[in-house]
Order: C-alpha cells, then sequence, then structure tokens
C-alpha cells in the first residue's frame, strides 16, 4: 500500500469515527423523515396527480419520496448511522477496556495532577498500620482496595461499577440488533389481510404486495358481531374464530374469540380483528305508478344494482324498524340513494310497511318507478390483519438491551479511589465518570473519615 | 365536588403561582420565591385529587378507564407530569427560579383544557382497550414534561449567556437571580437525562401495543414519525456534549428545538397530520 492510499484510508476511517459525522447524520435523519409525514406514503399514483403538478410528481418520484422510508437515500443515512456507531464503538473500546480490566492502581504523581478531588495529610505510625486502616475503611465504605507497593510507597486502590463504562457502546449495539430483527421480519416474515364471511373459511391471505400466500391450515370465520355504546361509538368487534388443520378443527383452537387488542396466534401467524362488513343484500321490488310490471330487485351491500329504467341504486342503511326516527311510522326502512341515467342522483327512504308513502314519493318526482323495501338477509364479514414475524423477539431484546443501557449509561458511574502513603503522608484521590457533584459529597465525606481513622483517636 | 371542579382550582393555583414567580422575578424576595414554589406544590395536589376522582367518576359511569383516553385528558396529564418534574428538580437541585420558566407550560396546557375543550368522560373505542394505553401515556408524557423542563431551563441559558455577552453580568439585575450558565447547561443536561430514557420507553411501548394490537411495531405512521424525530433531536443533544462546536448555546438550542417538536408530535400530528392517533376518533 502506497502512503497516498493509507492515508486516505486513514482519514476516511476518521471520518467515520467522528462525532461529527453522528452529529449530521441524527439532524439529517431528523430533518429528512418530516419529508414522509408531509407527503401521503404509498398511496396511488393518480390520488398525486390531483394534488399535485405532473412535473413536480416525476420529481418526487425519482426522490423517493412517496415511500420515502424504503428510499435507497434513507436507508443510506441509516447504513451509515450504523458504520459511524461500529466505528465509534471500534476505536474507543480498546481503550475503555483496558481502563476496566486493567486499572492504575498506582496514584502516581501525574495521575494525582489530573484528579478532581485530592486530599492530604501527614499521619504518624507504620505504613504497614495505616496501610490496614485505609484497607478497612475503604472496605466498609466503598469497595475492597487493591494494594501495591512501589518506590518504597505504599498504594491501595478501590473501585465500583467498573462495566457501566460499557453501556454506551450496548446501546449502540441495540440499534444494530434492532436493525438485524427487522431485517429478519422483512425477509422470512409477512403482513398480510383476509376477509372472512361469517360461516366460512381461508387457507390463503394476501399479502400488502398483493402475493398470495398459503397458511398451511385454514381459519373458520364463524360469527362477527359489533357492540356499540349509546352515543353511536364503537364498544366492541368481536369474531369468534376456529382453526381447521385437515379440514378438522383443532383442539384449543375451536371457537376462540378475538377482538381489537386481543389476537390469536396459531403456528407463528396472528390474526388481528382490523376491520368489518356486510356483504349481504337488499332485496326490493319495483313498479310503475300505476302497480303494474313489478320486478324483483336485489342490490348487493357492497355494490349497486340497476332498476328497469336505466337507472342504478345503492343503499345507504337500513333500520329493521323505522318507529323510533319517524313516530306513526313502522316497520323496516331503507334510505337509498338513486343515480338516473342523466346524472341526477337522490336520496330516498323507501318502507316495507308503508307502500302508500312510496308512490306519492315517486308521483311527487315524476313518473317513477314505484320501489317497495322488501327486506335484507345480512351476511357480516370480518377483516383480519395476518402477520408472521420471526424478528419481532430480536427487536424486543434490542428494545430491552436499549433502555438496560440508557438507564446504566445515565444512572450508574464508575468511581475510583486512589489511596498513597509515603513518608508519613497519606494522600486520597478519587474521580467518578459520571455525576461529579454528588461524588465530591461522599469523597469529602470519605476523606473526614479517613482523617478521623489516621489520627489514631479510636471512639 | 366534582373534578371539574377541582382541575378549576389546579388552573388558578398555577395561575397565582406563575404570577408570584414573576413577581420574585422583580422582586428577588425569598419568601416570595417559595410562596411561588408553594403555591405550585398546592395546585399539584389539588390536580392530584382531581385526576384521581376523575377515574373514579369513569367507574361510577360505567366506563372505568384510567383518565388518559382524549386529547383533554391528555393535556391535563401533561400539566400535572410537567409540574412533577418540576418539584423532583427544584427539590433536588434547590434552583427556584427555574419555576418562572416552567409553570407556565404548565398554566398553558390547564387553560387551554379548561377553556377551550370537551371534558366530558367518553367511553374507550376498541383501539384504546388496552393496559399498554396507561404504560405508554404516562412514559411519553412524563418524557415529554422533562423536555418541557429541559426548554425552560434552555431559554433562561439563552438569556443568561446573552446578557453576560453583552457586559450586563455581575451580580446585579435580574440575572443575579439565575443560576451560572454552567449550572444551567447541566440543569439542561439532567433533564433530558430523565426525559430521554422516558421517551425511549414511550417508543418502545408504544411498538409493543401496535404490534399487540395490529401485528406491526412500526409502521411510519406519522406520529410514530415524529416520535422517532424527536429522539434523533435529543440523541444528537446527548452527543453535543462530546462534541467540539457543540457545546454551549447550540446545545441549548438543541434542547429547544426538540421540544418544539415533541409539542409537534403531540399536538402538530393530530392538527395538521393524519393517522391512527386521533385522540378517541372513531377508528378502530
Amino acid at each position: 500500500m502506497t502512503t497516498d492510499q493509507r492515508s486516505f484510508l486513514n482519514s476516511l476511517w476518521d471520518f467515520f469515527c467522528s462525532l461529527k459525522l453522528t452529529m449530521s447524520l441524527l439532524i439529517t435523519l431528523a430533518a429528512t423523515s418530516i419529508i414522509g409525514t408531509i407527503i401521503p406514503q404509498g398511496t396511488p399514483p393518480q390520488e398525486y396527480l390531483q394534488q399535485i403538478s405532473p412535473v413536480k410528481f416525476k420529481l418526487y418520484q425519482a426522490l423517493g419520496f412517496f415511500d420515502m422510508y424504503h428510499s435507497w437515500w434513507f436507508i443510506l443515512l441509516l447504513y451509515l448511522l450504523t458504520v459511524n456507531l461500529v466505528a465509534c464503538s471500534i476505536k474507543r473500546l480498546p481503550h475503555i477496556w483496558k481502563t476496566i480490566t486493567q486499572p492504575v492502581t498506582v496514584l502516581g504523581s501525574g495521575l494525582e495532577k489530573s484528579l478532581p478531588n485530592v486530599v492530604s495529610f501527614k499521619a504518624g505510625g507504620e505504613p504497614e498500620a495505616l496501610q490496614a486502616k485505609v484497607t478497612a475503611l475503604l472496605k466498609a465504605e466503598f469497595a475492597e482496595p487493591v494494594a501495591t507497593e512501589n518506590d518504597g510507597a505504599h498504594h491501595l486502590f478501590a473501585q465500583k461499577t467498573p462495566w457501566c463504562r460499557l453501556s454506551v457502546y450496548f446501546v449502540h449495539l441495540s440499534v444494530i440488533v434492532i436493525f438485524i430483527g427487522t431485517m429478519i421480519g422483512s425477509l422470512f416474515g409477512y403482513k398480510a389481510f383476509a376477509n372472512i364471511m361469517e360461516g366460512e373459511s381461508v387457507a390463503k391471505v394476501v399479502t400488502r404486495s398483493e402475493k398470495e400466500i398459503d397458511l398451511g391450515f385454514s381459519v373458520l370465520c364463524e360469527k362477527f358481531s359489533a357492540s356499540f355504546y349509546d352515543s353511536g361509538a364503537p364498544k366492541e368487534f368481536r369474531s369468534v374464530l376456529t382453526v381447521l388443520e385437515n379440514g378438522k378443527p383443532v383442539p384449543g383452537y375451536e371457537h376462540r374469540a378475538i377482538i381489537v387488542n386481543d389476537p390469536l396466534t396459531y403456528k407463528g401467524i396472528t390474526f388481528y380483528q382490523s376491520s368489518y362488513g356486510n356483504a349481504g343484500e337488499y332485496r326490493f321490488l319495483v313498479t310503475d305508478l300505476d302497480g303494474k310490471n313489478a320486478v324483483p330487485v336485489t342490490v348487493p351491500a357492497t355494490g349497486s344494482a340497476t332498476l328497469p329504467d336505466g337507472s342504478s341504486m345503492h343503499v345507504l342503511e337500513t333500520t329493521p324498524d323505522i318507529a323510533p326516527f319517524a313516530p306513526g311510522l313502522s316497520g323496516p326502512a331503507a334510505n337509498i340513494e338513486i343515480h338516473g341515467a342523466g346524472g341526477a342522483s337522490e336520496r330516498v327512504v323507501v318502507y316495507a310497511n308503508h307502500p302508500e308513502l312510496n308512490i306519492e314519493h315517486a308521483k311527487q318526482h315524476g313518473k317513477g318507478p314505484v320501489i317497495h323495501f322488501k327486506g335484507e338477509e345480512k351476511r357480516m364479514y370480518t377483516g383480519l390483519q395476518v402477520a408472521k414475524d420471526p424478528g419481532v423477539w430480536i427487536v424486543w431484546l434490542g428494545c430491552l438491551l436499549m433502555v438496560a443501557g440508557i438507564f446504566t449509561a445515565f444512572f450508574l458511574s464508575h468511581r475510583r479511589i486512589w489511596v498513597r502513603i509515603q513518608h508519613g503522608t497519606v494522600t486520597m484521590g478519587g474521580n467518578a465518570s459520571k455525576n461529579q457533584a454528588a461524588f465530591q459529597l461522599f469523597f469529602d465525606r470519605l476523606a473526614d473519615k479517613l482523617k478521623t481513622e489516621c489520627s489514631g483517636e479510636k471512639r | 365536588m366534582t373534578s371539574s371542579l377541582l382541575f378549576n382550582v389546579t388552573t388558578l393555583a398555577y395561575m397565582a403561582s406563575m404570577v408570584v414567580f414573576f413577581a420574585f422575578l422583580a422582586s428577588k424576595n425569598k419568601a416570595i420565591g417559595l410562596t411561588g414554589s408553594l403555591l405550585a406544590y398546592a395546585g399539584f395536589a389539588v390536580q392530584t385529587l382531581a385526576i384521581a376522582l376523575r377515574w373514579k367518576e369513569s367507574y361510577d359511569m360505567g366506563y372505568g378507564h384510567a383518565p388518559l383516553s382524549n386529547l383533554y385528558e391528555s393535556v391535563v396529564f401533561f400539566s400535572w407530569t410537567i409540574i412533577l418534574i418540576y418539584m423532583f428538580i427544584e427539590l433536588k437541585y434547590k434552583y427556584r427560579i427555574v419555576g418562572a420558566f416552567v409553570v407556565p407550560f404548565a398554566l398553558l396546557g390547564m387553560a387551554w383544557a379548561q377553556l377551550g375543550m370537551h371534558s366530558g368522560i367518553e367511553p374507550l373505542v376498541p383501539a384504546l382497550q388496552s393496559n399498554w394505553l396507561l404504560y405508554h401515556v404516562v412514559t411519553c408524557f412524563l418524557g415529554y414534561a422533562a423536555f418541557a423542563v429541559a426548554c425552560g431551563i434552555s431559554i433562561m441559558y439563552l438569556v443568561k449567556a446573552k446578557s453576560e455577552e453583552s457586559g450586563g453580568g455581575a451580580a446585579g439585575g435580574l440575572m443575579g437571580m439565575f443560576p451560572p450558565i454552567r449550572v444551567l447547561d447541566d440543569l439542561n443536561y439532567r433533564a433530558i437525562m430523565i426525559g430521554f430514557p422516558l421517551l425511549t420507553l414511550g417508543i418502545i411501548t408504544g411498538a409493543a401495543w401496535a404490534n399487540y394490537a395490529w401485528g406491526t411495531y412500526w409502521s411510519w405512521d406519522p406520529k410514530e414519525t415524529w416520535s422517532l424525530i424527536v429522539w434523533f433531536v435529543y440523541a444528537a443533544f446527548l452527543h453535543a456534549r462530546f462534541t467540539r462546536g457543540w457545546v454551549g448555546k447550540r446545545a441549548a438550542w438543541l434542547s429547544i428545538i426538540g421540544f418544539a417538536a415533541t409539542i409537534f408530535c403531540y399536538l402538530g400530528v393530530n392538527l395538521f397530520l393524519s393517522g391512527l392517533h386521533s385522540y378517541g376518533s372513531s377508528k378502530m
């Protein structure tokens, strides 16, 4: 390797190790993430084109703004962040590791000058006797010290929670663990959706990318029900499901009720209550004004039907009894919307028990037709979110590591105390990796006790 | 006695506390400062009682859920957590004057909730019927509150730094009341040290809940994304401490920007953007 190459690699390495890069990446990620919260993500192109000009559309599309969290440049930023935190860790870890595993146990003058807390006092007596006293005090008040003799001086060193210096690296590691978990999830898992009619079962589900997936078993929806509070707000959506293997119910997975916030998991695949609907049909009888040419018309709940005169209708809502809404009337009624062949549309309520009102309405509005409501067959279906994510536990492991790491990094501190006994002088110094103010209080109190001990005044 | 009455008393107590704190700023009289703190504590005690009472009222109505389910309840809880974190910082670090810059945030929340919002207790829609609601909301708002306190301290930092630059330092004047600039920097860091782990827990409990309810722990919903933006900003703040050129004023600005992003995450997303966190809309 030439020196040019070497210096290039060195500066590349320094670039990836720098905290300035970390700052730029975090701020860039924060700023660019805003784009995807303003531009709707993953909407069909036609809808964007109604809002913005074709030029803008092309530009945004080229920049990946319509799926920006999966765009090449956003992923690149995340990779850079990963490389940055790995490089930072590799650069700093050996030094930290040495601090933890091979602590400086001798209080030299250079170290003494670098310490924020130092006391020094004269003490009489044999150095060995003093050392024993200091050792006992440190053991009782702080941690068991290590003794070293060097150049005729007696050194003692004690420390607490040295390993908490590693917690920052666990936080960095946790980010990588979470990324690994999400990658496993996207490679080996899927998110899909299934609509199941009451009384029917499905063995295949369709993913978001419209791929069909064979479950390997089937799921039967026995019943779906929705309940509401008096205010009309939804109270509960409940599906009763049974898992079938080769057409036979699986013991323990029969008649299982699932509601929002309480899903069903079978063989690593989880079914979540997500939506519902009515796929039943409404029956009407359509006649002329004079009651002739009666034609039964069936309107599906999810669509519309064509009437004999060429117009079409669909149902907005129905009620089994109109009485609470219209005093004096009774029986089933339907609120329908009719789209005339000319493009005009109107909304009208038609009744089952009041044919005269249906005729009167038709007369008021011209030549008909007359529409009578005849009843409905409800067929509810449940909409289930289906998910398989083998990486999710790795993500939770990463989250746990992150929280534990952040708490230890913020609230634990590596505290060290050195004592040197030399020429009848006792010198104590100490420092802490966090919360200096609290350590200073502790250190001052310990120093007072040390002076009392070494002056030999026993209580 | 109803919770609603007690919330009005709380609002008045915070307002009185703020006025007294401003008088403290002007007069530098220690007794006035103490009164300001005591008024804030009294308001906090009444508010605690009111939240407990509202919780009980929801059980009496047959709904039985923690009062954290809609915008009104969350704003009230936010005020409560701001005063809680302020009390913690004040009792631990003994800088009473911080109250003058923090209590107004709590007052703003209470006043907005009491005057401008529908305060009825409503039953929970299916999506919110989960114990995760409690864990998620409590951790998030404690985090937000710590950031509110940090923002107040950062404003003090910038005001003080500005006056020192223009040579108006010394012991005299209003600035004499402010803690030294080094202490403000440290307090800012400490408040964020409380907020950041809580925000992290808030995001994780939210992800766990989403995974349990919908099967997706992260879907880049605007609310989720904004919480991550807030997390990035404060992560940058924490790294700024060790980066040359980023300590001091720039860090204070990061803290203020972080709180602005927090407020947008909390309110702006619901007001301006669409998504899953519609505060008690009838979404499933």
